[in-house]
C-alpha cells in the first residue's frame, strides 16, 4: 500500500509541472498585454512602457520567467498579483473558503435531491416518473449555468423578492471572519452575542441560489448514475433473496440495496468537486460570490499573470489531491486495482 | 415531489423572514470591481478611486464637485510666486484624521503630513517608498518626479513646492486622486510596528467617511466622520456592494438591495427609462475619440485634403449605429464639459459635394488610395473600432477616397502609430485632470509629435505658442482666451476628425437625493442622501 501511494505521489509532479506550463504559456499567448492594459494609451510613450515591464519584470524571456518562476514555487512562493500587489498565496487562502463552501453546499443540494431521484426513476423503470425524471436531469445537466443563474435570481429574487440578489452576507450584519466559512463564523461565540442568529440566516438566504446554481449539473448526474447503479444492485441475487423472505421493501432497498448502489457514486463526488471548482467561475461572477472563481475572472481580464499561473496551479493541485483521495478509497474498498 | 413542495415553502418562509431590508442611513452603491489597494498614490483605476479617494481621503486642492474647476480643499487658499516657480500653500487648520479601530490619532492634519505623503513618492529613500512596488504609475505618468524641484515646510500651516519650470496645469495635478494626504503619525506608528504594508490596505485619511471593513471582492463598509472638516456626510452608512455582472446588478437596483449602479449594461437602458421608481442619469464622458491624419504623409499634408476627409465622413451615423446614440457629436478636441471648450465652433457639415471640391482643388479629382488602421479593442471612446472603420471606408468610397482598414493587437497598434507608420488611425483619450492642457498639449502639441502621442503628427506654430503660453500663465481667464483661439487654429487646420464624447451612466433609486455625475468619471457621496 506504501508503496501504492508513493507511486502515485510521484506520478504528481509531472502533472503538475505540465499544467505549470501550460497556464504559463496560454495566458501569455491570449492577446493583450498587462502593462498595455494598466497604462492605455499612456502606455504609447516607451519609455514609460519599458518603466513598467522592468517593475513587473516581463522584460525578461518566458523561459526564464517561467523557471523564476518555479523556482519561487518550490519554495512556496507562488509570487506577487501585478494588480494588488499582494503575494498570490495569500491572496488564494482569504478567497478559497468561500468557493468550498458554495461548493460543499452544492453538493450537499446535488446529493439531497439528486440521489432520492434515481432511487426513484430506478425503482419505477420505464414508468412516466422514470422518463420524467431523466428527461429533466438531461435538461439539467446541459444548462448553461449563467443563463440558469440569471433565470433563478429573476424568478427567486426579482419576481418572489424571497432570496437575495447576489452577494455572501447582507450588508447590515458586521461579522468577524475567522475560519472564513461563513456559516461557521457567524455561528462563533462572539459574533452570536453581537447580532444574533440574523446573520446566519442572511448567510444561508444568500447561499441558496447559487448552490442550487451550481449543483444543477452534479444533481443529473448524481440522479443518473444513482438510477443505473440502483437497477444493477436491484437484479442482484441477494435482493431477489431478501425478497423471497418477504423482508418490507422498504428495509430492502435502503438497507440492502442503496447502501452498496451508493459505492461507486460516493467516488464519483470526487470527480464531482472538480466540476463544481470549474462551476464556481461562472456561479461566482453571476452572483457575486468572493470566491476563487470571481478573483480568476477579473484577473484574466486585468492579464494578472502570476494569478492565473498560481491560481491555476494551485486548483489542479486541489483537484489532483481529489482524485489521489478518490483512488485510495477505491484501493482499499477494492484491492485488486493496487 | 410533495416533500420538494414543502421544501421550497419552508425556504421561502424562512428567507422571508430575514428578506433584506434596506436600512434607511445606509447608503448601497453596487461597484462593478474590487478595489486594488486603499490607496490612491498606487492605483491607477476609477474603482479604486471611488472606495479611497473620493471617500477616505482629501487633497489640499479638490475639483468642485460636478465640474473640472479647482476649489480649496486641505489647503485653505494658495499662492503663486510672480516667476510662477513656487506654490505656497497655506493649510487649513483643525482638520482631524480618522480614528479607527486600529488608530487614534494625537494631533490634527497638518504640513508633516504633506510632506509625508508626498515624498513618499518621489523620495527613494523614504521607509515607504518600496512598499507595494514602489512604481507609482500616476505620480510618474504626470511627471511629478521631474516636475518637482523641492517641497518645503515653512511652518506648520504652510508648505512650499517648488517646481523645475513653469507648469499652469499643476495645480490640476495637485487635484488628482494620487495626490491625496495620508497620515504621516499613522506611518510612524506603522514602521514601529513593522506594518507598511499595511498603509495601503487599512486607512487612516482625512475624507467624509471612515473605513470601517472590507471583505475581499464582497463588501466594502464606512461610516460618516463626524469631525470631517467640511459638509458632514448625510448617511450615516456607506457600503459598497461589489457587482461585476451588470444584469445583476440592474436586479439588485429593483429589488432595493443597491441604491446607486455604476456602468448600466446598454441592453437594459430601455427597460430603466420606462421603470417609475429608477432614475437614469447621463452625462459626457471627459474623453474624445477621432480620426487622426498623418500630416508628415501625402496626402494629408495638404490642409484640403483634410478638410475633404473631414466634409466627407457622416459623424451622426456613426453615433447612432456604433455608440447607438449613447455618445455627443464631437467637433472640438475638447469634451464639452472642460473649462474652455468653445462651444461656438461651426463643424465642417457632411457634405460630399464640398468634399469633391476640396478634393478637386487639392489636386485630387479621382480621389486617392489610403489606409484607415481601425481600433482593435473597446475603449471608452469608441466601443467597435472596425465597425465604425468599415462605415468610414463606405463614406470615404463616396467622394473616390479608397481607404484600405487594417488593425494590430493593441500594444502594435499603439506602438505603430506613435511611430508614425499610419496614414489615418482611430484613436482616443481620457482626460486625467480636466485641465484644456491634458487634451491640447498632449495630443496636439509640436513635442508630442517626438513622445508619441500626437497622432496627427501635426506642428502648427501659432497652435503650439498658443498652448505653450498658456502652460505658464496662471491667469483662468487669460488661459481660458488662448486655449479658444486654439480651438479656432485646430478646427480651420483640421488634422483630426473629431467624432464623439461617450456618455457615462448611472442609474438609481428615486430615493437618492443629491448625487450629480462627476465629469472626470468617479462616484462621490458626500452630498447623497435616501429619502
Amino acid at each position: 500500500m506504501l508503496k501504492f501511494i508513493l507511486k502515485k505521489l510521484l506520478d504528481l509532479i509531472p502533472t503538475l509541472v505540465g499544467i505549470s506550463i501550460l497556464s504559463f504559456v496560454l495566458i501569455r499567448l491570449v492577446p493583450g498585454d498587462p502593462v498595455m492594459l494598466m497604462l492605455g494609451e499612456r502606455g504609447a510613450d516607451p519609455i514609460v512602457y519599458a518603466k513598467m515591464q522592468k517593475a513587473l519584470g516581463l522584460d525578461q524571456a518566458m523561459h526564464e520567467q517561467y523557471f523564476t518562476f518555479l523556482k519561487k514555487a518550490f519554495s512556496g512562493d507562488l509570487g506577487t498579483s501585478i494588480v494588488s500587489k499582494r503575494s498570490v498565496t495569500s491572496e488564494f487562502f482569504s478567497r478559497f473558503p468561500a468557493t468550498l463552501e458554495l461548493g460543499i453546499c452544492a453538493i450537499i443540494f446535488a446529493a439531497i435531491i439528486g440521489i432520492p431521484f434515481g432511487i426513484l426513476a430506478a425503482l419505477k423503470r420505464n414508468s412516466f416518473y422514470d422518463y420524467l425524471l431523466m428527461g429533466g436531469s438531461l435538461v439539467g445537466y446541459s444548462m448553461p449555468i449563467f443563463w440558469w443563474g440569471l433565470i433563478l435570481i429573476l424568478f427567486f429574487s426579482v419576481q418572489l423578492g424571497i432570496t437575495p440578489v447576489s452577494g455572501r452576507i447582507s450588508i447590515m450584519y458586521d461579522v468577524d471572519v475567522v475560519t472564513g466559512f461563513m456559516l461557521i463564523d457567524t455561528l462563533l461565540p462572539k459574533n452570536l452575542a453581537n447580532e444574533g442568529i440574523g446573520p446566519f440566516l442572511s448567510t444561508l438566504s444568500h447561499l441558496i441560489l447559487p448552490a442550487i446554481a451550481m449543483g444543477t449539473i452534479p444533481l443529473a448526474v448524481m440522479a443518473r448514475m444513482t438510477r443505473s447503479s440502483m437497477l444493477e444492485v436491484l437484479g442482484e441475487d441477494y435482493i431477489r433473496t431478501a425478497k423471497a423472505k418477504g423482508l418490507p421493501i422498504k428495509k430492502i432497498i435502503v438497507v440492502h440495496a442503496l447502501r452498496n448502489a451508493l459505492i461507486p457514486i460516493v467516488t464519483v463526488v470526487g470527480l464531482i468537486f472538480g466540476s463544481i471548482i470549474t462551476g464556481a467561475i461562472l456561479t461566482e461572477t453571476i452572483f457575486s460570490w468572493p470566491g476563487i472563481g470571481k478573483w480568476l475572472v477579473a484577473s484574466i481580464n486585468a492579464r494578472d499573470y502570476p494569478v492565473i499561473q498560481g491560481g491555476v496551479l494551485f486548483i489542479a493541485t486541489m483537484i489532483v489531491l481529489i482524485n489521489l483521495v478518490v483512488d485510495f478509497v477505491y484501493a482499499i474498498v477494492n484491492p485488486k486495482m493496487r | 415531489m410533495k416533500k420538494l413542495a414543502t421544501l421550497v415553502a419552508l425556504c421561502a418562509l424562512f428567507t422571508s423572514c430575514v428578506k433584506e431590508g434596506s436600512n434607511k442611513s445606509t447608503f448601497v452603491y453596487c461597484s462593478e470591481g474590487s478595489p486594488t489597494a486603499f490607496n490612491p498614490q498606487i492605483t491607477t483605476d476609477g474603482t479604486s478611486n471611488n472606495a479611497s479617494a473620493h471617500t477616505i481621503y482629501n487633497r489640499l486642492v479638490e475639483f468642485e464637485y460636478g465640474s473640472t474647476k479647482i476649489v480649496p480643499a486641505l489647503a485653505e487658499s494658495w499662492s503663486i510666486s510672480e516667476d510662477k516657480l513656487e506654490y505656497t500653500f497655506n493649510l487649513r487648520k483643525g482638520v482631524k484624521f480618522h480614528t479607527t479601530k486600529y488608530f487614534t490619532p494625537t494631533r490634527d492634519f497638518n504640513a508633516d503630513d504633506v510632506l509625508f505623503s508626498f515624498n513618499r513618492m518621489r523620495d527613494e529613500s523614504n521607509p515607504f517608498f518600496k512598499v507595494s512596488g514602489g512604481t507609482y504609475e500616476y505620480f510618474n505618468g504626470m511627471d511629478m518626479g521631474n516636475l518637482i524641484k523641492d517641497i518645503v515646510k515653512v511652518d506648520d500651516h504652510t508648505v512650499k513646492i517648488i517646481l523645475k519650470k513653469q507648469e499652469a496645469p499643476f495645480l490640476a495635478n495637485m487635484a488628482m486622486s494620487f495626490m491625496s494626504v495620508l497620515s504621516k503619525e499613522y506611518g510612524d506608528k506603522l514602521i514601529k510596528e513593522a506594518k507598511l504594508g499595511d498603509m495601503d490596505n487599512i486607512p487612516v485619511g482625512t475624507g467624509p467617511f471612515v473605513f470601517k471593513s472590507y471583505q475581499k471582492d464582497n463588501i466594502i463598509k464606512f461610516e460618516a466622520f463626524k469631525d470631517f472638516y467640511g459638509e458632514k456626510a448625510k448617511v450615516s452608512r456607506l457600503a459598497f456592494a461589489i457587482t461585476p455582472d451588470a444584469s445583476v446588478r440592474y436586479q439588485k437596483l429593483k429589488t432595493g438591495e443597491c441604491h446607486l449602479i455604476i456602468e448600466p449594461s446598454p441592453a437594459d437602458l430601455g427597460s430603466m427609462k420606462e421603470n417609475k421608481d429608477i432614475t437614469l442619469l447621463e452625462g459626457p464622458g471627459l474623453n474624445v475619440g477621432y480620426l487622426a491624419m498623418n500630416t508628415m504623409k501625402k496626402p494629408f499634408g495638404n490642409l484640403k485634403v483634410r478638410q475633404a476627409v473631414n466634409h466627407a465622413l457622416n459623424k451622426t451615423a456613426y453615433i447612432d449605429a456604433i455608440y447607438l446614440g449613447h455618445a455627443k457629436l464631437a467637433k472640438n478636441p475638447l469634451p464639452p464639459t472642460i473649462w474652455s471648450y468653445d462651444d461656438s465652433i461651426v463643424d465642417y457639415d457632411y457634405n460630399i459635394k464640398k468634399a469633391k471640391k476640396l478634393l478637386a482643388e487639392a489636386g485630387f479629382p479621382n480621389g486617392f488610395e489610403t489606409e484607415i488602421w481601425t481600433l482593435p479593442v473597446t475603449r471608452p471612446y469608441n466601443p467597435n473600432g472596425k465597425k465604425m472603420g468599415e462605415m468610414m471606408q463606405a463614406d470615404l468610397a463616396k467622394v473616390g477616397i479608397k481607404a484600405k482598414l487594417v488593425s494590430y493587437e493593441w500594444p502594435t497598434y499603439l506602438k505603430k502609430s506613435s511611430a508614425g507608420e499610419h496614414a489615418m488611425v482611430q484613436l482616443g483619450w481620457t482626460g486625467d485632470n480636466g485641465d484644456p492642457d491634458n487634451f491640447l498639449y498632449t495630443l496636439l502639441g509640436c513635442s508630442a509629435v517626438e513622445a508619441g502621442s500626437n497622432y496627427a503628427r501635426w506642428c502648427n506654430k501659432d497652435f503650439e505658442d498658443l498652448v505653450v503660453k498658456a502652460k505658464r500663465v496662471t491667469d483662468l481667464a487669460e488661459r481660458t482666451d488662448l486655449y479658444e483661439k486654439a480651438q479656432v487654429i485646430f478646427k480651420e487646420q483640421a488634422p483630426w476628425v473629431p467624432i464623439a464624447h461617450s456618455i457615462i451612466f448611472r442609474a438609481m433609486s428615486n430615493k437618492v437625493k443629491g448625487y450629480k455625475i462627476d465629469p472626470l468619471g468617479g462616484d462621490i457621496f458626500k452630498t447623497v442622501e435616501l429619502k
